[in-house]
């Protein structure tokens, strides 16, 4: 189990980092809501950072309720996906956090997304970090383990 | 694009499209040698076929559900009798077909061709595989050879060819087939011709039967064989055959025939004839420039080339397992004796071993003839093992046989429907369930029962119950699985039974008989001539069903036995003092009992010391093949050992690394059966669809990634297992 879950790991890694983007599902009295974001994950694959502005509907479903779930896939919209592609499911909770205290998050999200700097910098704009409880990892179409994480 | 091909029309750069069978037999009818007159099929048919269908995207849905290093062979066998009823079930597309029936109507017509397959790639010197992709002689009419392209096509994906994905680089992306439709030449005898000996490289080698090559092809019929001398074709030596059968053409198709009584008298082939043969393996050489294999045949006196490729030698390596798999596929005429060989010889044998070592008094056996004994049954248990792997293991192909003319009849939607022609058809391990439930009827009747047990007095309940009690382990008390006895403790027995009689009846019955219709309707596809042949056919089938069980069930008594004189001798020791069981490690029953008991897999029981790290994994939805349909949720019971097994209540999922019919027993009491061990046609899957209730196999490590106690649900329509409740 040790060794599958090392393994489920790098692969989790690997998948957060090829992947730019994902899809972000909040919700507001039962109204489930999706949406893209530019996202980045932390080496220990603890933390998803991504970066809203303050205006949007996702930031107002947040602010809410702070459960959230992410998705990250690496399909290629084709039929070998369902050998190949790789799905993970986060779910967690997501928080503000400033400037300062999330300095190393800041320069994280900025390696993966340098065009995005002037966006974040922005005082309009939100950075989040959620903190993962659960991936839900699906393989070849229906396997399914789920790697949960303590805080 | 011409996706047709006459072999005149051939050159060198169609090599790739119509692969080597197609391409070598063109450049032979260039050179001047007599080859039936032949239409290829070319590659991009087929991959024509799988774009515009969609076919290509459903295989690999059904290829790449599981890797297939978690496959077993079963397993892979089933993928392809998927992947087959694809193909079966899936029509040309109309301009696909228009395109190759023009070709194949002006020059066939109803004239009867072979359909053979050429796999581009499949010749060349580095891989011939003979054998591995299929061919059909003697199809009549345009429509019935465009739905053998596809069975052709279809075979680019057979178990045999799924074994050797490897060496053939096997991928939906990049493999393909072409196809050759071949003028049928109806020779009088025919065979195979080796350039170079496999074995002797100095030597060439003939081989000829009377009638068709296929039959020595497949190996239903025993060629004369000559050995030559490469160099000069002088003839070294003949080995006459025991000439009794022979393969001819039917109205479609081949038929197995007695050979007439002077031809067995007589070799196939006269000296001159097989110098011939000779000759045109070494014409074939200098085309090719490598040592062939050729297959030919004379059709009035006229030698015809019916195939070359160059000469491979396969190299098994001791642990290769394939070549015993691809030697499971056996003729109807091999299961035919074997089935013979198994009720008449094989069973009665087991049955008799078993009773004679009933028969012996184990407590009278002083401890060194008890330690005797115990290595004698073990002996005996592992010769009827082996007999068991070399003749009953190979029967089970009499359904599978049945299942590929089903579905090339039928094309089922469902490409395992064969199954329930073949359920039902009493097994002994459902006759064994059945006194159980009967038993648990007569305890539901009078609770007065109820409580003897419960306190396990079952010596108190009521005679009817003790003598049904004594009739079960009179005839099925030693029947063990690897862990234990049905008969090991009649207190565990009876609660079990008194589980049965908690539910309500209709849940714990097999389903009995076949469906007549589906029968009839398989039936009725048949010409009257035919009709024992397919009476035969589907007896034999239901035989193969029965007997994958029974046999097991009859070699498990004799288990059973080597178990029972084990315990006597575990009792001996244990009941020896502490100062005597000093001397033990030289003591002869000591070994006898260390050395003949199953172990008992400990690591698998110890529960893991609950670590507090910050990342835990949990299997959440495993994949594993749909083996009987229908869903069910409910607690796990992950079977180990045999206290796991008594411990079973009702409504419970049966979990097991590898279900034997020792233990299915249980079966009445449970909602599902889940297997890491895979198939559609194994113990678990057959017991599962006896009493109708779901059942997923081939499900990796099941026992250690589900607990007892879990809830799980169990598809068996999808194959899948889920582990837990759906809520987050």
């Amino acid at each position: 189990m040790e060794k599958d879950l090392n393994k489920v790991k790098r692969d989790l890694k690997k998948l957060l980092q090829s992947q730019p983007l994902a899809v972000l599902a909040t919700q507001n009295r039962g109204q489930p809501y999706a949406s893209l974001i530019a996202f980045a994950s932390s080496d220990d694959l603890k933390s998803l950072y991504f970066a809203t502005t303050r205006s949007t509907r996702k930031y107002a479903n947040l602010s809410g309720d702070s459960r959230v779930a992410v998705l990250v896939d690496n399909r290629s919209n084709k039929a070998s996906d369902f050998r190949w592609a790789m799905a993970a499911t986060a779910t967690g909770k997501a928080k503000e956090v400033n400037a300062r205290e999330g300095k190393k998050a800041f320069e994280l999200y900025l390696a993966k997304h340098p065009h995005l700097k002037d966006f974040v910098h922005s005082p309009t704009c939100a950075f989040c970090e959620i903190k993962v409880q659960t991936f839900f990892v699906v393989t070849r179409f229906q396997h399914v383990v789920e790697v949960h994480i303590r805080p | 694009m011409k996706l047709a091909l006459p072999l005149h029309e051939v050159i060198q750069k169609d090599r790739s499209r119509i692969g080597g069978k197609g391409f070598a037999l063109a450049m032979m009818q260039k050179s001047g040698m007599h080859v039936p007159d032949a239409i290829c099929i070319s590659t991009e048919a087929y991959q024509e076929y799988l774009t515009s269908t969609g076919l290509r995207d459903q295989m690999h849905m059904e290829l790449y559900r599981k890797p297939f290093e978690e496959m077993r062979w079963e397993e892979i066998w089933d993928t392809a009798l998927r992947i087959r009823n694809m193909f079966i079930k899936t029509p040309l597309p109309s301009g696909l077909r228009k395109q190759l029936r023009a070709p194949l109507a002006s020059r066939f017509s109803r004239r009867p061709v072979s359909v053979r397959s050429s796999a581009p790639g499949e010749d060349s010197s580095k891989t011939s595989f003979a054998g591995l992709h299929e061919s059909f002689v003697n199809v009549r009419g345009v429509d019935s050879i465009l739905e053998h392209i596809r069975l052709v096509w279809a075979s680019l994906w057979s178990d045999r060819a799924l074994l050797y994905r490897q060496e053939l680089g096997l991928d939906v992306e990049k493999s393909t087939m072409a196809v050759v439709v071949q003028k049928m030449v109806f020779g009088d005898r025919s065979g195979v011709v080796f350039g170079m000996s496999p074995v002797h490289e100095k030597q060439s080698a003939v081989e000829a039967v009377y009638g068709l090559n296929q039959g020595l092809v497949d190996g239903t019929v025993e060629p004369d064989r000559w050995i030559l001398d490469r160099k000069s074709g002088r003839i070294l030596s003949h080995h006459p055959a025991r000439r009794e059968k022979i393969l001819s053409a039917g109205p479609e198709g081949v038929r197995l025939e007695n050979l007439q009584g002077t031809l067995r008298r007589r070799a196939p082939l006269r000296d001159r004839e097989v110098k011939e043969v000779y000759a045109l393996a070494m014409k074939a050489e200098s085309l090719f420039g490598s040592p062939q294999d050729a297959e030919w045949t004379y059709f009035k006196d006229t030698l015809h080339a019916l195939q070359a490729r160059p000469i491979t030698t396969r190299s098994a390596s001791s642990e290769d397992q394939r070549p015993w798999y691809l030697s499971l596929h056996r003729s109807f005429d091999n299961l035919r004796g074997l089935r013979t060989k198994i009720e008449k010889e094989l069973i009665p044998g087991m049955e008799r071993v078993a009773r004679e070592m009933g028969g012996v008094n184990l407590p009278a056996l002083s401890d060194s003839a008890l330690a005797q004994e115990i290595g004698q049954r073990n002996r005996i248990h592992k010769e009827w093992l082996e007999t068991y792997r070399r003749d009953c293991i190979p029967f089970a192909h009499g359904m599978r046989l049945f299942g590929k003319i089903y579905n090339d009849l039928m094309k089922p939607k469902d490409p395992f429907q064969f199954i329930s022609l073949l359920a039902g058809s009493g097994m002994v391990s459902v006759r064994r369930n059945q006194m159980l439930v009967d038993l648990a009827e007569l305890i539901r009747k009078d609770p007065s029962n109820k409580a003897c047990i419960l306190e396990g007095k079952g010596d108190d309940c009521k005679p009817e119950v003790r003598k049904g009690l004594k009739r079960v382990l009179d005839q099925f008390g030693d029947l063990a699985w690897e862990k234990g006895r049905l008969g090991e403790d009649r207190d565990r027995l009876m609660k079990l039974v008194l589980q049965m009689a908690s539910r309500p009846e209709k849940g714990t019955s097999a389903r009995a008989g076949a469906p007549g219709q589906l029968e009839k309707d398989f039936l009725s596809r048949f010409d009257e001539d035919q009709k024992s042949y397919a009476l035969e056919l589907l007896d034999l089938a239901r035989a193969s069903y029965r007997l994958r069980d029974d046999d097991n069930i009859y070699l498990d008594k004799i288990q059973g036995q080597v178990l029972a004189a084990v315990e006597e001798g575990r009792r001996r020791i244990q009941g020896r003092s502490m100062r005597e069981s000093k001397a033990v490690a030289t003591d002869d029953l000591f070994n006898a009992v260390q050395s003949e008991a199953p172990a008992h897999k400990e690591d698998q029981k110890a529960q893991q010391p609950a670590k507090k790290k910050s990342f835990s994994l949990k299997s959440r939805q495993i994949l594993g093949q749909p083996a009987g349909p229908g869903m069910a949720m409910g607690k796990a019971r992950v079977v180990l050992d045999s206290s796991d097994l008594f411990s079973f209540q009702k409504g419970e999922i049966l979990v097991c690394d590898a279900v034997d019919p020792g233990m299915t027993f249980v079966v009445p009491l449970a909602s599902a059966i889940v297997e890491r061990r895979g198939g559609m046609l194994i113990h678990g899957a057959i017991i599962a669809r006896e009493y109708g209730i779901p059942c997923v196999t081939g499900v990796p490590d099941a026992v250690n990634q589900i607990k007892t106690g879990d809830f799980i649900t169990v598809d068996g329509h999808l194959g899948i297992v889920i582990i837990g409740e759906a809520t987050l």
